[in-house]
């Protein structure tokens, strides 16, 4: 059992060291290391712009995509290799964000499906941060039930035309192409009706209209479809067989487990070392240190469960469900972390500004945030199906709609 | 990076889980709970014979050498089983201490009998309530004896030596504590039997009267290496509680796929469903916390004293929180003595005080956060 890398490893790490602090762009470092969970707001600079120039400067230096094949714009570098190159480039990974769907889901699900001319084509492209993917998968009405989606294609000649809504698109106003599931067959049930495509997100019939959120912000949109034309030549796998292609998305969504996840506990720590209570700091409390510790023992066993996946990852294993644990215990712990934060703060703790009694506001803004990361990429609920189910060996649920046509389902309860 | 522990380690693991298996069924840990014999003194002779208990003892007293981690994936298998033997408090708690802070004579006397399963120790350190703290330590020595009463003391009653943590100083500091070294078969020694939450281990009241007694360690200094001691222990004790928390998963896993109830396996349902994927994530949780412990304990780490208060934390609540959900899993049949649930629940829960309660290693984590953050 121990901390030190591999001669190779201690050798790749040094190599990009070095790349890394001759390349990075240092004047954004002080901003980036103080935007914490995981909102990144840059005073002078877009995010996409300055996004994009990392990311080419990481693709001409061959650092981008690291564990894609060379061919398609990658390093060719194993797992291990992949998350020290995280762990290297810190801060500035934030600048990656517009990039994390297309190089974690849209890309590989390319490279597994697609032509080996759509790839050549759209694979270093995305790579070097030139194109920016988004994944089109959630509807209204169909969100844990993805597979219950109503974005209808339909066969015309060699196009297929599509009509319908998403939802919850991150990057769908930036970006230049999407990664689209959507049901090519209505008369068979849910999950054999469906077919994959990758579209330009430029092309007519599609409109991009931002959500503004419950906690004010405005970070996902809504995609409406009308009539758009996708050549049959994107389509990505068999007709019928879109659900298979997307869990390969998703599977590979689950490979990326280098993104450390916020848990608020940092935050939190310094908070309580600095606040006056009335009988002194608040870290003195008997019961201020009794749930910051839990919570300090829960981060560090998330951390040092990601060590173990790291270690098995290097031994050439691949990371399983288990890995769902990260975002079920940081998104719970946020949200308690946040409203314990404010009741700390007594009567101020209801104000939202700059003001110094509320620590800036940063916990009122976790608060109204965290909802959120209990409920995107698989709500709290979903992870413990799959912990239950993929993990533990329990039974799926009782599927009422397994084997009906998807055209019978119910679409309204009472 | 390698956060794992070893293939000769884990072979070391499959073998204590087979050995325990075998000679440490529930059947076999009923005996003891029923109150037939105060430990399984088959199954001490056995753990002697395999090397389990002098394994981070090293040779020339009489152990194996091995080491740390060794002792880590054994006390793993121990809390699996649940095995009502003096495991920790011998080789945990005396054991360590006599590696600490022995004399060259004392660890000749004592370690080789300990790796034999031929002596017995335990830590004397309680005075009824309260946690570990300097101030509750009322027990005093002077010339050369021990007057005072320790409860509860685990394995009190079986021990056959004790470290025992005195007052030598009234200035109010840490260094007014003094470690000494007791024979328990010697005069002036009273003990008697308490009853207790976990009848497969034991809880005793021992009355000290002119009690003669050696000083382990330099005078004054009983504190501090008592901290090192529990420190050990904490993460060693948090191995078996992570055995005894995935033993409760897993129990309540099969329960679940097993029984039937509206006419499908209760497995199926999302409450119960739910439950058992909490029960794992805090298992989970527990287990990756210990692993930076042994990491920490193997290799003398600077970080130790964080890392076992939060494998502490950690370990308790993943024990009682699968031992507890465990028993809800079972519903009514967890509810009875034939079923074995409430042997993990009571062991979840008395393990939880035994090294000092959950808010005291709380305390003890944030403290020691501070003194890093302040490093």
């Amino acid at each position: 059992m121990n901390f030190d890398d591999t001669p190779q490893e201690a050798e790749f790490r040094e190599t990009a060291r070095k790349w890394i602090d001759a390349n990075a762009p240092k004047e954004l470092h002080a901003e980036l290391s103080k935007s914490s969970l995981g909102r990144i707001r840059l005073a002078n600079h877009d995010i996409v712009d300055v996004g994009k120039a990392w990311q080419k400067k990481k693709f001409e230096g061959n650092w981008a995509c690291l564990h894609w094949p060379r061919e398609y714009g990658g390093r060719g570098a194993t797992p291990i290799e992949k998350v020290i190159w995280q762990q290297e480039e810190g801060v500035y990974g934030k600048l990656t964000q517009p990039f994390q769907i297309g190089e974690g889901m849209c890309g590989p699900t390319v490279m597994a499906f697609g032509s080996e001319e759509a790839k050549r084509r759209y694979l270093p492209k995305l790579a070097s941060g030139e194109e920016i993917w988004c994944q089109l998968f959630s509807e209204p009405s169909a969100g844990s039930d993805v597979a219950g989606l109503r974005t209808r294609a339909e066969k015309k000649g060699d196009n297929w035309v599509v009509n319908g809504q998403k939802i919850w698109t991150s990057g769908a106003h930036y970006s230049d192409y999407g990664l689209l599931i959507a049901r090519t067959d209505p008369n068979v049930p849910k999950h054999k009706g469906l077919t994959m495509f990758f579209l330009d997100m430029k092309s007519p019939g599609v409109e991009v209209r931002p959500i503004k959120q419950a906690n004010g912000m405005q970070e996902f949109n809504e995609v409406y479809f009308t009539d758009v034309v996708i050549p049959d030549s994107q389509r990505l796998g068999a007709v019928g067989d879109g659900w298979n292609v997307s869990l390969t998305t998703l599977m590979n969504e689950r490979m990326s487990i280098g993104a450390r996840l916020a848990t608020g506990v940092p935050e939190m720590f310094e908070f309580c070392s600095n606040l006056m209570l009335e009988d002194g700091l608040a870290i003195d409390d008997p019961a201020v240190r009794s749930k910051l510790a839990s919570w300090a023992a829960k981060s560090n066993g998330l951390k040092y469960t990601s060590y173990r996946t790291i270690s098995a990852l290097s031994k050439g294993e691949r990371p399983g469900p288990e890995n769902s644990i990260g975002k079920l215990v940081s998104g719970m712990m946020l949200q308690d972390i946040a409203t314990y934060a404010m009741d700390l703060q007594g009567a101020a703790g209801v104000l939202t500004g700059n003001d110094e009694e509320t620590a800036q506001g940063q916990f009122q803004q976790m608060l109204l945030s965290s909802p959120s990361m209990r409920i995107a990429g698989g709500t709290d609920e979903i992870l413990r199906n799959i912990i239950a189910e993929r993990v533990l060996g329990l039974p799926g649920d009782i599927r009422v709609d397994k084997d009906v046509p998807y055209n019978k389902i119910p679409t309204k309860g009472r | 990076m390698n956060f794992d522990f070893s293939d000769d380690q884990k072979q070391l693991r499959d073998q204590a889980r087979k050995f325990l298996a075998e000679k440490c069924s529930p059947k076999a840990v009923r005996v003891v709970l029923d109150g037939k014999t105060p430990y399984d003194k088959e199954l001490w002779k056995g753990l002697a014979e395999m090397g389990f208990l002098g394994v981070a003892i090293p040779e020339e007293f009489g152990g194996a050498g091995a080491g740390h981690l060794e002792l880590c994936v054994i006390a793993e298998e121990m809390g699996r089983a649940n095995a009502p033997v003096p495991f920790s408090s011998t080789v945990y708690l005396a054991a360590e201490a006599l590696l600490i802070a022995g004399s060259d004579a004392q660890k000749k006397k004592w370690l080789p009998a300990i790796a034999a399963g031929e002596a017995i120790g335990t830590l004397a350190l309680f005075e009824g309530k309260g946690n570990p703290a300097p101030k509750n330590v009322k027990l005093t020595a002077a010339n050369g004896v021990l007057s005072g009463v320790k409860k509860p003391v685990a394995d009190g009653a079986i021990a056959d030596f004790a470290v025992v943590a005195a007052r030598t100083g009234s200035s109010g500091r840490d260094s007014d504590i003094s470690l000494f070294l007791v024979d328990l078969k010697a005069g002036g020694v009273d003990v008697k039997n308490l009853t207790n939450l976990d009848p497969t281990r034991g809880q005793a009241e021992i009355t000290f009267k002119d009690a003669k007694a050696e000083p382990l360690g330099a005078a004054g200094e009983g504190w501090s290496i008592l901290t090192q001691v529990l420190d050990r222990a904490a993460v060693l004790c948090a191995f078996e509680q992570v055995g005894g928390a995935d033993r409760a998963l897993e129990m309540g896993r099969d329960y679940a796929l097993d029984r039937i109830a509206f006419g499908r396996p209760i497995g199926s349902f999302q409450a119960v469903k739910h439950m058992l994927a909490d029960m794992y994530v805090s298992a989970t949780l527990a287990r990756s916390n210990s692993y930076y412990g042994a990491w920490a304990l193997s290799t003398k780490a600077a970080e130790l004293p964080e890392a076992a208060a939060a494998a502490r934390i950690s370990a308790t609540q993943a024990f009682q929180h699968c031992a507890k959900n465990n028993i809800q899993v079972h519903g009514g049949m967890g509810f009875t003595w034939e079923f074995d649930c409430h042997m993990y629940y009571r062991r979840a829960n008395a393990m939880a005080l035994g090294l000092g309660s959950l808010s005291y290693w709380e305390d003890q984590l944030i403290e020691r956060m501070r003194k890093k953050n302040a490093a």
